[in-house]
């Protein structure tokens, strides 16, 4: 491969923009042997990898590239499970921009390897091949841990935790494990079947999942503690809604961001009345808000037959938190972008339904804490949009029952538990947290890094607590 | 998956079942609510607790067989499974000792309201039950109710049995001194008692019944205006103080998918043949 190839990537299939706006099978379609090779085979396998420091769960990145280059691509997923058990996952919405990728030394005179698309491959080979599962190591000193919520934090450190011979039971509120790759994430950015192997995956592994089991309700850490574990991972997630608190909001018509895709997603009311679980959409939806939710939200409602999507956000393009290729694919399919503009109400018809939003336009003023530039509002400025679906996808906060429930668990006033960063552990013993609870509504792999971080100071914590027995 | 036990037709359409659940049975109490998933393809259903039974290590619930899934659970049989059942959800029904208190049960919902009543009496509370109905055909748990209060009216809508409507209880709070007051039962229900009871200030508490998804706190279906605050069902209820209920912009959101159950009832009707009664 010469200087010039060697700067251009190799480009992954796309469905047809045409096709896909109609469906919810995956829009990247995935590199085929050729292709991930190609793109392998640009990879200068550095002695000291830039890229491997961009990894929130150190995966050796260059070796499983070697792998892939030399066609051993079983020998690739293997390297990969070594340190992520959801590599199928984040081949798939990991950020790979703004890390792996962003330190890439390639990424310095042309496009950088594209390590999702090569990590995606291989997992999806393994897959397609029927996944083995490493054997159980044999520990001599061994505890009983608890791990709370099935989503990208608590399936990493469940692994992790059984991989060394903990006795591990996951416990899911939901009927499906899986937390947020399940119930957010849609079907056309990430396969369930994919999420369901992973979850597989752990489960042959040994991890126990029970799902329905809503801790805080059916049983508090205490009483888990009082059940024998030694100690306990909460990764909860973010999972409460914020809404935007002005008038109107309680109309027909005016969905979370969370209830509209867990309908869509999780109880698969895209294909209701197949399925059991309705979901209404109009014909002019706007989504409210500019992440990732906010994105997915918007194209789920196209696919479900919206004639016309609006996504509205108070800053300008500059500042859309969500991922720049979802941006990008989102404005491929026809979402409409109304920038600076933020809803002041909802209206409603005589049935309760929504019909409009009154919106004002806004203007960028000086940075705010979060470092982005602040929205003001335009006086007399402010203009009805006329829409019968609203989705409010402005943010989530960590769900409060836990820390309702359990006493000596600092939490901040936002309602996220606090904890020590290196090493995952809350104020209360033996309690480790981490993921969206902790950090707020991040990405998945700063989730399944905090997860790993935690599994490693728990296994550390049940040795020393059995050594002093 | 869940087992139903027992099964057991309380009113034409009404149904109450035992569910094989040992570990929720541990948990439940009294105005705690469970959601069941019947098969794969489900969705997910809030019902209230209608009681638990240690022994069996059974969760009992009521329900009224109206949309798809409580029909398609009508017709499925004790010894038969449901894949999902997941509780105790919401917060447990206050059950402090006030004196006396005013109970008043609609339809389906007069069998969650015995459990709410026998804790209540086990308190110490004294009992004035109301049991409402559609007709005298509908009544449920007359009997129950009956027994464990010491004063009981039956009331129907048409009149068949007892009082027509709870005009009735205009009287009865005229006269009569109550520390708190009780109700479940449909929406229109609710509404009609907290009205009732508004001019004397009478504190009463409601359960709701929202659409709900998760039930965890996640989707935000439930939400409600309790006091001018939007407040999740699922979290901070389902029981409140129903003087602060926004109850006509409840009514408003339980009506979002009438079209698509009517929609799913009809061809759940059309491919299994319809409910068999009796």
């Amino acid at each position: 491969m010469d200087k010039e190839q060697r700067k251009h990537e190799t480009p992954m299939a796309k469905q047809d923009v045409l096709d896909r706006i109609h469906n919810f099978y995956e829009v990247a379609l995935g590199y085929n042997e050729e292709q991930a090779i190609r793109e392998a085979e640009r990879c200068l396998q550095c002695p000291n990898p830039l890229c491997v420091s961009g990894c929130p769960v150190d995966i050796d990145i260059p070796a499983f590239i070697k792998e892939i280059k030399e066609k051993n691509f079983l020998a690739a997923s293997s390297k990969l499970k070594e340190k992520n058990s959801l590599p199928a996952v984040c081949g798939r919405v990991c950020p790979q921009e703004n890390q792996c990728q962003k330190t890439c030394i390639i990424g310095k005179m042309g496009d950088p390897i594209s390590i999702g698309r090569l990590e995606r491959f291989a997992s999806d080979y393994e897959r397609r091949r029927g996944v083995t599962v490493p054997e159980k190591k044999k520990a001599t000193i061994t505890g009983k841990v608890a791990i709370v919520g099935s989503g990208p934090a608590g399936l990493t450190a469940a692994a992790d935790l059984v991989k060394l011979g903990h006795e591990v039971v996951m416990f899911e509120s939901l009927h499906m494990a899986g937390g947020v790759l399940m119930y957010g994430i849609p079907e056309f950015r990430l396969p369930k079947e994919i999420v369901q192997a992973e979850v597989n995956y752990i489960k042959k592994l040994g991890v126990d999942v029970k799902t329905n089991y809503t801790i805080g309700r059916i049983y508090t850490i205490d009483e888990l503690f009082a059940d024998g574990f030694d100690t306990i991972f909460v990764g909860s997630g973010a999972g409460l809604p914020s809404f935007m608190r002005i008038p109107g909001e309680n109309l027909g018509g005016v969905y979370s961001a969370n209830e509209f895709l867990i309908r869509v997603n999780l109880m698969k009311g895209y294909l209701f009345p197949e399925y059991d679980t309705p979901i209404r959409i109009g014909k002019k939806v706007a989504v409210i808000g500019g992440g990732n939710v906010a994105m997915d939200s918007a194209r789920c409602s196209l696919r479900l037959g919206a004639d016309e999507v609006y996504i509205v956000y108070r800053r300008s393009k500059e500042e859309l938190p969500a991922r720049e290729e979802e941006v990008e694919n989102a404005e491929e399919e026809g979402i409409i972008f109304r920038l600076l503009n933020n809803p002041v109400k909802f209206i409603g018809d005589e049935t309760g339904w929504v019909k409009g939003m009154e919106c004002i336009k806004m203007k960028l003023g000086e940075p705010d804490a979060s470092g982005r530039r602040r929205p003001i509002p335009i006086e007399g400025s402010e203009f009805i949009m006329d829409v019968d679906t609203v989705i409010i996808a402005i943010g989530q906060s960590p769900n409060p029952l836990i820390q309702r429930t359990t006493e000596g668990l600092e939490a901040t006033k936002w309602g996220t538990i606090v904890t020590q960063e290196e090493t995952g552990a809350t104020t209360k013993k033996g309690v480790y947290a981490g993921g969206d609870v902790v950090s707020g509504a991040a990405t998945v792999i700063s989730a399944m890094g905090a997860g790993k971080t935690a599994a490693k100071n728990m296994h550390e914590y049940i040795l020393k607590k059995k050594n002093a027995m | 998956m869940y087992k139903i036990v027992t099964k057991k037709e309380l009113a034409p359409n009404i149904y109450l079942i035992e569910l094989e659940a040992i570990d929720i049975a541990k948990k439940a109490n009294p105005g705690q609510f469970v959601i069941i998933r019947l098969d794969e393809k489900g969705e997910r259903v809030p019902l209230t607790i209608a009681g638990v039974d240690l022994d069996k290590g059974t969760v009992a619930t009521a329900f009224h067989a109206v949309g798809r899934t409580t029909k398609k659970l009508a017709k499925m049989k004790a010894g038969d499974s449901i894949t999902d059942l997941s509780g105790p959800l919401g917060n447990p029904a206050e059950l402090s000792n006030s004196g006396r208190v005013l109970l008043v049960g609609g339809g389906v919902w007069c069998a969650p309201l015995y459990y709410v009543a026998q804790a209540l009496a086990t308190k110490g509370n004294k009992l004035t039950i109301v049991a409402a109905g559609r007709t005298k055909n509908d009544m449920v748990y007359e009997k129950k109710l009956q027994e464990i209060s010491d004063v009981f009216y039956v009331a129907t809508d048409d009149g068949s049995k007892g009082n027509e409507g709870l005009d009735f209880l205009v009287d009865i709070l005229k006269t009569q001194k109550f520390n708190h007051a009780v109700a479940m039962g449909q929406v229109s229900l609710l509404k009609k008692v907290v009205d009732l009871t508004r001019p004397y200030n009478l504190k009463t508490l409601v359960t709701l019944a929202s659409l709900m998804v998760d039930g965890t706190g996640m989707c935000g279906a439930c939400r409600v205006s309790v006091g001018g605050e939007t407040k999740f069902a699922c979290m901070d209820g389902p029981e409140f103080n129903g003087h602060e209920v926004d109850f006509d912009e409840l009514i408003q959101r339980q009506r979002v998918y009438l079209p698509e159950e009517r929609m799913a009832s009809m061809i759940h009707e059309k491919l299994e043949g319809g409910v068999k009664r009796g």
